[in-house]
Formats: structure tokens, C-alpha cells, sequence
């Protein structure tokens, strides 16, 4: 088992918001199951802000707690904010994450952003910032 | 809180036994077997003792037995060793493609060097069929290399069968037998093998103490050179106390194989089956009956191996598993790819490796947790709720 960080440990052990909004306003997923993480979220959008986020997450223990974390951030946010989530602030949120794991779990940030994106081109919004 | 270890391939407790034999050697009879004076001559007798008690274990003369200090040298030293020795009919080597890596990464650099590799596939219980070694073996092949069962998924391979092919079509014919030795019937009167490989620490000895077998007339190349220690075939002064704990630990084993298999393989079916009845969408891996009798592999569908691992962890259970999160190369296990079962199973493979350490008492609580730990994990995987919906659909 890999050093988690307490912080990874603590949203590993009790993950927020998970499940999947049945009437999402938009939905991303990223990942497959031969690299071993799949990340689905659903978010609900209301006055340009998230009103509320949950994901699925198939995956190893970061991959777990990066979608908690990401799901923390993103909650309450306005989508422009939302879209400069970064994965490399994820890790950081989360007291970092071990080396190897930083590129295969670390996919929140863009799951999200693919929610968003996909919430915009149902409402005809031009996206700014592209993932 | 209670921990159960159920990993016990990873690294198992020494035998009581075996290192009340070892201790003296650290520190009373610490002398060097080399030596011409009487310090070297209880350690002496010693390395003499314990390559009786392997070659015991084998069926074969303790002259045949060269002691190294793990799987993966003796693995090198027999394929290396075997191939740098002299001019060779030809430059094609047959393996599977399920052996260790300390098989298949001296293959690769084989191949680099101008050898023909020949990986034969395996059956979906990873069985390497005969008649396949048969077509695959030519003019040209110097040496086949089957490991005698597999260390992840427990299958046992046919190896009367397949080392008397090689016989037959006078092939050299190695096996790592580092899974097996301690826990299968090997006896080389029977089962004629050139080169054998196994290690202590996987029946009780101490880590970092292994040994090859070597046919008599076989030719090998040492590995590390220096000294004249162990017929010059591997030098460097013996590690006394780890050959006396693999000697007595081979002796143990050799003197109770068949009940301490039977024994351990009733608490593993016990297991398997209490898993495989209250844990839904679960699947086994390997043979279900040509296995390892401490061995159980098992998928658990829609979720991760190592988000289980740690859930199980947490709870106190320690396994391990085949998906490519808890290897350090971020690859998910090349011997679930070989009998084919699909990425999202071998992601969520669990490997139990049970020793005589383990209480068919425990087997509740190990099914509880698991039963809990696997519905935690679905209730958030997508892919278990995408299996939901298309069940709806399909009912």
C-alpha cells in the first residue's frame, strides 16, 4: 500500500457526496478500467454556480479521495471558478499524492471540467477556459 | 484490534523450530566453512547437514544442490548460467507467459541479444498444454523453463508430463518451483527435471535463503564469481545460519507435506467457499482443483483491488492483489492477462496466501468484512451502477 497523506486517508475512509444526480444538468466521465481508475460526476447547475456535485468512482485509494476533494471544491463554486480546478491543486488540497499516482488517479479535475463543459453545450454557453 | 494475515506469500513467520536450529550459527558457531582450523567445522557440518535436507525434499543427492540467497538468483543462475556455458545447438528457449519476472525480464534480455524467445500461452485456468511444448520445441531449442505452479493464481502445472517432453526431444528442461517446493509432492526420481529452482522463505525458512538443483552432466556458468564456495558455482561466503534454516525448514516440510497441505487446503476451501456464496459477482482465478492448497484468487466484479486492499486493511485483514494500483509499475498482473480475463477483473483481484497460522474460526469475520467492504466499494462504482441499470432493462 502506497504513503497516503492523512488528509488522502481521512476522504479515502469517509468519501463525500458520492452517488449520481438523477436529473444532472451535466455529466463527465473520464478514465477506463484496463488503467485502472473511472471517474463519473453529475452536477446540478443553478445561477451560473454548482449547486451540487456528486461522482462515481471505480479506482484505487487516491483515485477515491481525489474525487471527494474535488467534489468539496467544487460545490457552491461558479463555473468559471469550477473550470480553473486544477488536478495539481487537488493533490495539493490533499497534502499531495504519492509520485506514481499522480497522473493515473489524479483525474477529478477533469471529470468535473467534462461535466461542466457538457452542461454548456446543452445551454449554448461558450466555454473560456477548455479543458 | 484483531489482524488477520492472509498474505502470507509476501512474507511468512519463521518455523519456531527453524530458528531455534539457526541461532547458534550467529553467534556460537560462527565459523566459516572455508576455514582449515576447528571454527569451520560445526558450520561445516551444518552446509553438509541442510543440502542432505533439501536434497531429501527433492528426491535428488545433496550434491546436486547449490545454495544462493534467493528464487530470482537461483532463476538466473540456471537460465544465464546454463546458456553462457559454451557453444549451443541453437539460440531458441521455450518459457510461458506466466513465469516470475525473474524468468521473463532474463528472457527479454535474451531476445535482445539475438535469442528466440518462445512464451507459450496458458488455458483460461492457466494451464500450459503439452502437446503445445511439444510443436513449440525444434532443432534449435536449448532450454525450456516452466515454473512448476504459479505463485498468483495457484494452478499447477503438468510437470511429468512437461519435463518429460523435453526428455524425449533432449531439451534441457528447468522449473521454478519456488511456489510448490514445501507444499507439492516433487520428487526428481520420478519427475526428471535438469535444473530446479525454490526458496525457504516460502515454507517457513528464513528470507534470503534459496537453493538451485542441478542434474549431474548439466553445465552452468557461475553467476557471481570469486571464490570456490559452493562448487564454484556461485561464490562467496555460505550465509550459514539462513542454509541451516532452509535445511531444517526443507526437513519439516519434507516430513509433513502431505498433512500440512491437507490441512491448509480444508481451511482455504472453507474460505473460498464461504466467499464465493455470501459475496455476490465474485469469480475465481486458476484451476479449481490442480492448485496450490494455500493459494486462493479471487475477483470481486465493479470494484478495485487496491481500494479493497485498504478497506480490508483497515479492518484488519491483510491480502494482496493482481491490479495495476498496487504494483509499482502501475501495471495490472501479466498472469491474469495470459488466461484472459477481462482489465475490470483483473483489476479487482485478490490474492489470499494462508499459512498454517491461519483459524478456520476466523473464516466468519473474513466473509463479513468482505461482504461489507465489497458492497461499500460498488455502491459508488460506476460500473456496478451501470450494471444495475442495463439488469433493470434487461428484467
Amino acid at each position: 500500500m502506497p504513503d497516503y497523506s492523512d488528509k488522502v486517508m481521512d476522504h479515502f475512509t469517509n468519501p463525500r457526496n458520492i452517488g449520481e444526480l438523477s436529473e444532472a444538468d451535466g455529466t463527465g466521465e473520464v478514465g477506463n478500467p484496463v488503467c485502472g481508475d473511472m471517474m463519473k460526476f453529475t452536477i446540478k447547475v443553478k445561477d451560473n454556480r454548482i449547486e451540487d456535485v456528486k461522482y462515481l468512482t471505480f479506482g484505487c485509494g487516491a483515485a477515491i479521495a481525489v474525487s471527494s476533494m474535488v467534489s468539496e471544491m467544487a460545490k457552491g463554486k461558479t463555473l468559471e471558478e469550477a473550470l480553473k480546478i486544477t488536478n495539481k491543486q487537488v493533490a495539493e488540497e490533499l497534502g499531495g499524492l504519492p509520485g506514481n499516482k499522480l497522473h493515473c488517479s489524479n483525474l477529478g479535475a477533469d471529470a468535473l471540467h467534462k461535466a461542466i463543459e457538457d452542461y454548456m453545450e446543452k445551454h449554448g454557453i461558450k466555454s473560456a477556459s477548455a479543458t | 484490534m484483531k489482524t488477520i494475515n492472509l498474505d502470507y506469500a509476501a512474507a511468512s513467520p519463521l518455523d519456531k523450530k527453524v530458528l531455534d536450529k539457526m541461532l547458534p550459527f550467529f553467534t556460537e558457531h560462527y565459523g566459516n566453512p572455508s576455514s582449515g582450523h576447528s571454527l569451520g567445522e560445526m558450520p561445516r557440518k551444518a552446509v553438509a547437514e541442510a543440502r542432505e535436507q533439501v536434497g531429501s525434499l527433492l528426491g535428488a543427492e545433496a550434491r546436486d544442490i547449490i545454495f544462493t540467497a534467493s528464487a530470482s538468483e537461483s532463476n538466473n543462475l540456471a537460465i544465464k548460467g546454463l546458456i553462457a556455458g559454451g557453444k549451443k545447438k541453437g539460440n531458441h528457449i521455450i518459457s510461458s507467459e506466466i513465469e516470475h519476472f525473474s524468468v521473463l525480464n532474463q528472457l527479454k534480455t535474451l531476445r535482445k541479444q539475438g535469442f528466440e524467445v518462445t512464451l507459450l500461452p496458458v488455458d483460461s485456468d492457466g494451464l500450459v498444454d503439452p502437446e503445445e511444448l511439444r510443436k513449440a520445441i525444434k532443432e534449435q531449442t536449448v532450454l525450456v523453463s516452466i515454473q512448476a505452479a504459479n505463485p498468483e493464481i495457484g494452478t499447477v502445472q503438468p510437470l511429468e508430463k512437461l519435463a518429460s517432453i523435453a526428455r524425449e526431444k533432449e531439451v534441457i528442461f528447468h522449473t521454478d518451483a519456488t511456489a510448490a517446493a514445501g507444499w507439492l509432492p516433487l520428487d526428481l526420481k520420478k519427475t526428471e527435471v535438469d535444473l530446479l529452482t525454490l526458496a525457504g522463505d516460502q515454507f517457513y525458512g528464513p528470507k534470503g535463503s534459496a537453493a538451485l538443483y542441478i542434474k549431474r552432466g548439466i553445465r552452468l556458468v557461475p553467476q557471481v564469481e570469486g571464490g570456490i564456495q559452493e562448487r564454484g558455482l556461485r561464490a562467496g561466503t555460505e550465509n550459514v545460519p539462513a542454509i541451516v534454516g532452509l535445511g531444517e525448514a526443507a526437513r519439516l516440510a519434507h516430513e509433513s507435506l502431505t498433512d500440512r497441505s491437507e490441512a491448509i487446503a480444508a481451511i482455504r476451501d472453507e474460505l473460498k467457499e464461504n466467499l464465493l456464496t455470501r459475496v455476490p459477482y465474485m469469480h475465481l482465478n486458476g484451476h479449481p482443483d490442480k492448485r496450490l492448497p494455500h493459494n486462493l484468487n479471487l475477483s470481486v466484479e465493479f470494484v478495485e483491488g487496491e481500494a479493497l486492499l485498504m478497506r480490508l486493511n483497515m479492518a484488519g485483514i491483510m491480502v494482496s492483489s493482481g491490479s495495476s494500483c498496487t504494483s509499482q509499475a502501475l501495471k495490472s498482473s501479466h498472469v491474469l492477462a495470459a488466461i484472459g480475463l477481462p482489465p475490470e477483473l483483473a483489476q479487482g483481484s485478490l490474492l489470499f496466501t494462508l499459512s498454517e497460522r491461519n483459524k478456520v474460526e476466523d473464516i466468519p469475520y473474513i466473509t463479513e468484512q468482505m461482504e461489507s467492504v465489497a458492497a461499500l466499494l460498488r455502491n459508488m462504482s460506476p460500473l456496478y451502477h451501470k450494471f444495475l441499470k442495463e439488469d433493470q432493462i434487461n428484467a
